[in-house]
């Protein structure tokens, strides 16, 4: 008797930040295309995952407005929740499942979180700031929303390879810090570019009437860094992992306030 | 009657060094705390097996130039404060871990 199977291939691609692969499938060409143009310039020809993601899509308009994240350890997965996404990741099986609306910002988030717990067993982290590379060197420009990150970024000479307007990815290979590309914007509403330099300088920004550099040392630099890593668990382990990354970094890299006039001036002080 | 207070650092936070200062970050809320030099001392005394009142005499009183009461009195404000922060944990009775470690010490 002849007969007919229906086989359905999921959808499936591969967003590499970093140097981590992370491969996400969805029953739902739509979305995989979706995520493709999102993060363009980070979506990765190879077919090789470092980890592979579930995605299961609600209906629209059913997330709940509940902004608080909560990132817990749990018998050996992370449990990750908001209101607009729920999703689980075992490092063990190297799986995960994401449940979310047809929302990139949803999956934005959880990409977040799943680096910065992936950066922190690697001595590195994420951080509020934006960041260009120069001359072959990356400098970040760091603070709390209003700060003028991505004043910073708009104000970028053409010479200067915009990183982030946003989220920073700082990363450590080796004994030296480079500032990676990330897809994570701000308002500039744009991707950054996929390259890395190693990190020269973070600046932590305030506006002033006049352009000038002063070194932070000691206990000012950690606090002033700590201030805008991302924290995302509570976990005891990962707390302890990013603060001692933040020491880290802080005994190897300048940390400087940069107060400044938002005017391309500024940029002639970055160099 | 064992009026004695034992202080032990909590497990839960993540502590170095800098300087003369002590920079403590809770892991429950992330909220990072720096204690001064006098601080920092009883802090690094805080083994959970050792009475504050020796901690004080032992570690403040023999090095600063501060009378006992004085110093016994800022320390136990000082203790208090840290344990509502959950920093640092307080009991009258010395803690079985620091107990056992005292005892393998010996």
């Amino acid at each position: 008797m002849p007969s007919v199977t229906a086989v359905t291939e999921r959808s499936s691609v591969v967003v590499k930040i970093g140097d981590m692969p992370i491969r996400f499938h969805c029953d739902d060409p739509a979305f995989i295309r979706l995520i493709r143009e999102r993060y363009d310039g980070y979506v990765s020809s190879v077919t090789e995952a470092s980890f592979d993601f579930d995605i299961e899509l609600a209906p629209l308009g059913t997330e709940s407005r509940d902004e608080d994240v909560s990132v817990t350890w749990n018998s050996g997965s992370w449990l990750m929740t908001r209101g607009d996404f729920r999703a689980e990741w075992n490092p063990s099986t190297l799986r995960g499942r994401i449940q979310q609306t047809m929302n990139p910002y949803s999956l934005d988030s959880v990409l977040r979180i799943i680096h910065t717990l992936l950066l922190a067993r690697k001595g590195g982290f994420l951080v509020h700031a934006s960041s260009a590379i120069r001359n072959g060197r990356a400098f970040l420009f760091s603070g709390v929303s209003g700060a003028g990150k991505t004043t910073m970024a708009r104000l970028a000479p053409p010479d200067a390879s915009l990183l982030t307007d946003e989220i920073s990815y700082v990363t450590r290979p080796d004994d030296r810090y480079l500032a990676v590309g990330t897809p994570f914007f701000g308002e500039l509403a744009r991707v950054g570019e996929n390259l890395r330099a190693p990190i020269e300088c973070i600046y932590l920004l305030a506006k002033g009437p006049e352009n000038k550099i002063e070194p932070i040392v000691g206990a000012d630099a950690v606090r002033g860094l700590l201030g805008n890593i991302l924290f995302f668990a509570r976990d005891p382990e990962f707390v302890k992992l990013v603060f001692d990354a933040a020491f880290d970094f802080v005994n190897r890299v300048p940390v400087r306030r940069l107060t400044f006039v938002p005017d391309a001036r500024v940029w002639e002080l970055i160099v | 009657m064992n009026e004695k207070r034992y202080v032990a650092r909590s497990t839960a936070i993540a502590a170095r060094v800098l300087g003369n200062e002590m920079m403590i970050m809770s892991a429950t809320n992330s909220t990072l705390f720096t204690l001064d030099e006098l601080g920092t001392v009883i802090w690094e005394a805080a083994d959970g097996a050792t009475p504050l009142d020796e901690i004080v005499m032992q570690k403040v009183c023999s090095k600063y130039d501060i009378a006992p009461e004085v110093a016994m009195k800022d320390a136990e404000a000082f203790v208090t404060g840290l344990a509502e922060h959950g920093l640092l944990l307080v009991s009258d009775q010395p803690f079985e871990q620091a107990k056992r470690l005292s005892a393998e010490a010996k």
